[in-house]
C-alpha cells in the first residue's frame, strides 16, 4: 500500500504545471499564469512543511526516501521556483509565444529537483536527473536568438553526455553489486573484504564516472565547460535558476548517493573525501583566475559559480573524511546551499531589473547605478559582499560554518586555500561594486524596476542578512536535515 | 548590571548611519548633525563607562554582555571591556565624534560619506568591545567595506588603486586570520577568548601545532599594525584617504593590529610568544629603524605622516613582544598615544592641504605668518610625536623603553631597545625638518590669500591637544586601566 501523502508536494506541482498549460490555452491575460504557478509553489511547500519533523519513511519499494534531508531540499526548491517565477514575471514579456510553457517547464525542473533531493535508487536518480535537466535544456533555448539557441544546444549535448557518462558509472556499480537501492548497496560494499575490492576496480571506476556526471550538475572543473555560455546566452531568470536550484540538487543526490551507499567503510569514503577536496581547490581557484578578466557579468556570475561549487565541495571533502555519525560536513553544506540560493538569486534579480533597462549585461554599462537605481545598487552590492564572504552577509557564516567542519577533520589546507580564494574573488565582486558607485552615469534616466521584482529582491536580501546575522535557526534546520537516513 | 552600556556604544554609530541612509530628504546639514549627535552620544557613553569601571580588579572583565548568539556553533554574542580594551573604546569614540566635526566641510554626497563614516566607527568599537572570536571577526571585516568607499570616493591621488590594495590587504590578512581563528576552535572547543586564555592548555582537545595557528592569526594583526614587510598598503591607503578617514585609519584602526596581538596571540598562546618573541622584537626594531628612514625622504605631507605611523607602531610591536609588564602597558599607551597624536597630525595636514591648497613639501614654506593657529597646534603635536615630556607621546615612549629594557622574557633585548631609541633621534629630524618647511622661512607670495583655523576647527583642536597634555601629565588616568588588563597576560607568561 502506497501512502500518497507523502507525495502531496511533488503531486500538487505535477498537478500545477499541467494547470498551466491548460490554462494558456483559454485564458487571455498571460499574467495570471504566473499567478497560478506561484499558488501552486505555496501549497506545495505548505504540504512540505506540514510534512517537517514526521518520522522519515520510504515508499514505493524504498525508491523515494522522505526524511528531513528530502523535506529541507523540497522547501529549497520550492523557494527558489518561487522566487524565479516572480523574477520572471516582466521578463517572459520578451517572449512572444509559449508563456504557459515556460512557468510549466520552471515547475516540472523543480519536481525533478525535488524527486532528485528524495531518490534512493539508481535508475530513479537517473529518472529525476532527466526530467529536470531536459526542462532546463528547453528553457534555456527560450530567447531564440542565436545565443540562446546555442546555450541550448551546448547544455543538452554536453548534458547528454555527462548522462551518459553518468548512467555508464551506475552499470559498473550494479554490476560490481548487484542492487540499485543505495542502502543495498552499502551492505554490498561492507560485505567484501578490502582485498575483494581492490580485486575489481571496477566500483572505483563506476565511483570515478558518477563524480564525472554529477560533476556536470554542479558545474565542477573539469566538467564546467558549458557554464559561461549557457549562462551568459540562457534567459537570465533561468540563469538564476540554474545557478542556484540545479547545483543544490546536484549536490543534494551526491550527498545522498554518497554518504548512503560508499559512506562506509571508512576507507572508502576518504577515497572520494580526497577526490572532492581536489576538486574543490582546483575549482575555486580556476573559477575565482577566470572570472577576474570577465566583462559580462552573467559570465562573470558563471566562473563565480564554479568558484562557488569549489568552496561547497569542501563540505563535501569534509563528509569524507568525517566518520559517518558526525554531521557538520553534511549540515554545513546545507547552511551553505541555502545562503547561497538567497544571494545569487539576489543578485541576479537586480541584474534582471538592471538588464530590463539597460538591454545589456555589460559590467561597464552598470556605471553610477547607485544614482540611477540606489536601492537596487545596494541590494546588490549586499549581494556581492555575500558571494566574497564577508560579514554581515549570509555568505560570511556560510564559509564560516563549512570551513569550520573541514577545519575539524584535518583539512586545514584546503581551508587556507579556500581562503585565500576569497580574497582573490573580492578583486572582481569588488569591481561591480566600483563601477556601480564610483562610476559616472551614462544618463540620468531612473531605471525602474516592477514590484514584483522588487518583492523577490527584497525577500532574497532579507533572507541574506538574516541568515548572516542570526543564522541559528537555519543552522539548527540544516543540522537536523543533515541527519539523513539510511536503509 | 542592566543596561547595556557597551551595546548602546557599539551600535549607536550604526543606528545614525541607518538613519541616515534612509530618511529619505535629509539635508548636508540636517545629516552632519545627526552624525555628530551620534557619535557624541556615543562617546559620552563611553566616558561614563570609563569613569565608573572599577580600576581595581585585575584581569576580571566588566561591563559583560553574553547571550547565546549562534548555539550551532558555541558562539555569543559577548562584549566586555577590561584594561586592554578600554583605552581603546575611549580613543576610538574620541575620534569618532572628532572626524565627524573634521568633515564638517564634506559636501560631496553627504549622505553615503557619513553613512559609511558612523558604520566605520561602529565596527571598530565592536572590534574592541569583542570578546568572542566570531564577532571579533565579523566586525573585523565588516570595517573594510566601509573603508574602501570612503578612499575610493572621497579621496585624492590614486584613490582607487590605493583602496583596493587597502582592501586585498586586509583581506588577505584577515583571511589568514580565519584559519587561525577555525583552527583555535577546533582545538578548544569554544570561541571565548577570555575562556580560552584562561583554559590555556588545559582546553586543548584535538593536538594542531600551536605554533601554526599562532603564525596565521599573527598574519592578520600584522597585517593592520602594520609589521615590516606587509606595510605597503599604508602609505598609499593614508596618503589617498580623505583627512577624516586617515585620522580613523592612523588613529584607530591600526590599533586594532596591537590589540589582536595582545589580547589573542600574547595571551592564548604565551609559550609561542616566549619562544619566537625575539623574531617580533627584530621586526619591531625594523619597524622603527626603515620606517623612519623612509620617512625621512618624504616630500608629501601625509605621505610623511604616513611613513611615521610605521616607526612609531614599531614600538608598539617592541613593547607587546618584550614581553615584560611595563613594556606592554607601555605598547598600550602608545597605542593611545599615537592614535591621538596622529589623528591630530592627520587634521592639521589636512587643515594646510585644504587651506594652502598644496601638500607638496617642496612647494610649501611660510606659512606661519598666513595660519599662526594651525602652525602652533601642528608643532605641539609634531614635538609629541617625538616624544617631549608632558605630552603622551612621552609618557608612552618612556615606558616602552625602559619595560623593555629591563624585560628578562626576550634574550638581547637591550641591544634592541637601543637600537630602537635610535628612532626617536631620526623621528626629531624629519618632524622638526617638516614643520621647518611648511611653516618657517620665508613668506611665499602664492599663500597670501591662505587662512587661519576657523572656530569649529580650533574647537577640536583644542581637545586634541587637552587629551595629548592630559595623558602626557597624568599618565596614570590610564595606564592604571591599562595595567589592570596587562596583569593577567603576565601572569600567563609567568614572569
Amino acid at each position: 500500500m502506497v501512502n500518497f501523502e507523502l507525495l502531496l508536494p511533488e503531486l500538487t506541482l505535477a498537478g500545477t504545471a499541467i494547470l498551466v498549460i491548460l490554462l494558456d490555452l483559454i485564458i487571455p491575460r498571460k499574467g495570471w499564469l504566473a499567478v497560478v504557478s506561484l499558488i501552486g509553489v505555496v501549497v506545495a511547500g505548505g504540504f512540505a512543511i506540514t510534512m517537517w519533523g514526521g518520522s522519515s519513511q520510504a515508499i514505493f519499494n524504498n525508491m523515494l526516501a522522505v526524511d528531513s534531508f528530502a523535506l529541507f531540499f523540497k522547501l529549497l526548491f520550492l523557494s527558489i521556483a518561487f522566487l524565479v517565477i516572480l523574477a520572471s514575471a516582466d521578463y517572459v514579456t520578451k517572449f512572444s509565444r509559449f508563456q504557459g510553457e515556460y512557468y510549466a517547464l520552471v515547475l516540472l525542473s523543480a519536481l525533478g529537483m525535488m524527486l532528485m533531493a528524495a531518490t534512493a535508487e539508481l535508475i530513479s536518480i537517473y529518472i529525476a536527473l532527466e526530467l529536470a535537466s531536459i526542462s532546463l535544456y528547453v528553457l534555456a533555448g527560450f530567447l531564440k536568438d542565436p545565443k540562446s539557441t546555442e546555450a541550448s544546444l551546448k547544455y543538452l549535448l554536453l548534458g547528454a553526455v555527462a548522462s551518459a557518462v553518468l548512467l555508464f558509472g551506475m552499470a559498473l556499480v550494479f554490476g560490481f553489486t548487484g542492487k540499485t537501492q543505495l542502502g543495498e548497496i552499502a551492505q554490498a560494499i561492507q560485505s567484501l573484504s578490502l582485498s575483494g575490492v581492490l580485486a575489481s576496480p571496477g566500483l572505483i571506476l563506476g565511483m570515478a564516472l558518477i563524480v564525472a556526471g554529477f560533476g556536470f550538475k554542479i558545474a565542477a572543473i573539469p566538467f564546467h565547460m558549458w557554464v559561461p555560455d549557457v549562462y551568459e546566452g540562457a534567459p537570465t531568470p533561468i540563469t538564476a535558476y540554474l545557478s542556484v536550484a540545479s547545483k543544490a540538487a546536484g549536490f543534494a543526490i551526491i550527498l545522498r548517493v554518497f554518504y548512503s551507499a560508499f559512506g562506509l567503510p571508512s576507507w572508502l569514503s576518504l577515497d572520494w573525501g580526497l577526490i572532492f577536496a581536489v576538486l574543490a581547490a582546483i575549482g575555486m581557484t580556476l573559477g575565482n583566475i577566470i572570472a577576474i578578466p570577465q566583462t559580462n557579468i552573467k559570465r562573470m556570475l558563471g566562473y563565480s559559480s564554479i568558484a562557488q561549487a569549489g568552496y561547497l565541495m569542501v563540505g563535501l571533502a569534509t563528509v569524507g573524511f568525517s566518520p559517518a555519525a558526525d554531521i557538520v560536513g553534511r549540515s554545513g553544506l546545507l547552511f551553505f546551499l541555502a545562503s547561497y540560493a538567497l544571494t545569487n538569486l539576489g543578485a541576479f534579480i537586480a541584474i534582471i531589473a538592471i538588464s530590463n533597462k539597460l538591454d545589456s549585461d555589460l559590467i561597464q554599462d552598470y556605471s553610477g547605478m547607485s544614482r540611477r537605481a540606489p536601492l537596487l545598487a545596494l541590494a546588490l552590492t549586499l549581494c556581492l559582499i555575500s558571494l566574497i564572504g564577508m560579514p554581515p552577509a549570509a555568505g560570511f557564516m556560510a564559509k564560516f560554518y563549512i570551513f569550520s567542519g573541514a577545519v575539524k577533520h584535518g583539512l586545514l589546507w584546503l581551508v587556507v586555500i579556500a581562503v585565500i580564494n576569497s580574497v582573490i574573488s573580492a578583486y572582481y565582486y569588488l569591481r561591480v561594486v566600483k563601477v556601480m558607485w564610483l562610476g559616472e552615469p551614462a544618463s540620468k534616466a531612473k531605471v525602474p524596476s516592477s514590484i514584483a521584482l522588487r518583492f523577490a529582491l527584497s525577500i532574497s536580501c532579507l533572507g541574506v542578512l538574516v541568515l548572516g546575522i542570526i543564522p541559528g535557526y537555519i543552522m539548527k534546520l540544516a543540522e537536523l536535515a543533515a541527519k539523513m537516513f539510511t536503509f | 548590571m542592566d543596561f547595556n552600556y557597551l551595546t548602546w556604544i557599539v551600535f549607536l554609530p550604526a543606528v545614525g548611519a541607518i538613519l541616515i541612509a534612509f530618511i529619505p530628504g535629509l539635508s548636508g546639514r540636517a545629516i552632519k548633525w545627526l552624525a555628530a549627535v551620534f557619535a557624541f552620544v556615543s562617546l559620552a557613553l563611553s566616558i561614563y563607562v570609563f569613569a565608573i569601571f572599577d580600576r581595581s580588579l585585575a584581569g576580571v572583565i566588566q561591563f559583560e554582555e553574553n547571550f547565546s548568539w549562534i548555539p550551532a556553533i558555541n558562539a555569543h554574542y559577548h562584549l566586555g571591556v577590561d584594561g586592554l580594551s578600554l583605552p581603546l573604546v575611549i580613543l576610538m569614540s574620541l575620534l569618532g565624534f572628532l572626524v565627524v566635526l573634521i568633515s564638517w566641510k564634506i559636501d560631496l554626497r553627504p549622505r553615503e560619506y557619513f553613512a559609511w563614516l558612523l558604520l566605520l566607527e561602529t565596527s571598530i568599537l565592536g572590534v574592541f568591545c569583542s570578546l568572542d572570536l566570531l564577532l571579533f571577526f565579523l566586525f573585523w571585516e565588516i570595517e573594510v567595506i566601509p573603508m574602501y568607499f570612503l578612499i575610493s570616493i572621497w579621496g585624492t591621488g590614486r584613490k582607487e588603486y590605493s583602496a583596493i590594495k587597502y582592501v586585498v590587504y586586509t583581506l588577505f590578512g584577515s583571511a589568514m586570520m580565519l584559519a587561525g581563528i577555525l583552527s583555535l576552535y577546533f582545538t578548544t572547543g569554544s570561541l571565548n577568548m577570555v575562556e580560552i586564555a584562561q583554559g590555556g592548555l588545559a582546553m586543548i582537545q584535538s593536538m594542531m601545532p600551536a605554533g601554526a595557528i599562532f603564525l596565521l592569526l599573527l598574519i592578520g594583526f600584522a597585517v593592520k599594525l602594520p609589521v615590516f614587510p606587509l606595510h605597503t598598503w599604508l602609505p598609499d591607503a593614508h596618503t589617498d584617504a580623505p583627512t577624516a578617514v586617515s585620522v580613523v585609519l592612523a588613529g584607530a584602526l591600526l590599533k586594532m593590529g596591537g590589540y589582536g596581538m595582545l589580547r589573542i596571540c600574547v595571551s592564548i598562546f604565551p609559550a609561542v610568544a616566549r619562544e619566537y618573541g625575539f623574531i617580533l622584537v627584530i621586526l619591531a626594531v625594523v619597524n622603527v629603524l626603515y620606517g623612519a628612514a623612509v620617512t625621512l625622504r618624504q616630500n608629501d605631507l601625509k605621505r610623511l605622516i604616513a611613513y611615521s605611523s610605521i616607526s612609531h607602531m614599531g614600538y608598539v610591536l617592541l613593547g607587546i613582544f618584550a614581553l615584560g609588564q611595563v613594556s606592554m602597558v607601555g605598547a598600550s599607551l602608545q597605542m593611545f598615544s599615537h592614535g591621538i597624536i596622529t589623528g591630530l597630525l592627520f587634521a592639521m595636514a589636512g587643515l594646510v592641504m585644504h587651506n594652502a591648497g598644496e601638500r607638496d613639501l617642496r612647494k610649501l614654506g611660510g606659512l606661519a605668518r598666513q595660519m599662526p593657529i594651525i602652525a602652533v597646534i601642528f608643532s605641539v603635536a609634531g614635538v609629541a610625536s617625538l616624544g617631549l615630556p608632558t605630552t603622551s607621546g612621552f609618557a608612552a615612549e618612556f615606558l616602552v623603553f625602559v619595560g623593555s629594557f629591563s624585560s628578562t622574557t626576550v634574550a638581547g633585548i637591550q641591544l634592541y631597545t637601543i637600537l630602537g631609541v635610535i628612532g626617536i633621534v631620526i623621528t626629531a629630524g624629519y618632524i622638526l625638518w617638516m614643520l621647518q618647511r611648511v611653516f618657517y622661512g620665508q613668506p611665499l607670495e602664492r599663500f597670501k590669500k591662505a587662512h587661519d583655523a576657523d572656530i569649529l576647527e580650533r574647537v577640536y583642536m583644542f581637545i586634541f591637544v587637552a587629551v595629548i597634555m592630559l595623558v602626557g601629565i597624568y599618565p596614570a588616568i590610564l595606564t592604571d586601566v591599562i595595567k589592570m588588563g596587562v596583569m593577567p597576560i603576565v601572569r600567563l607568561l609567568g614572569g
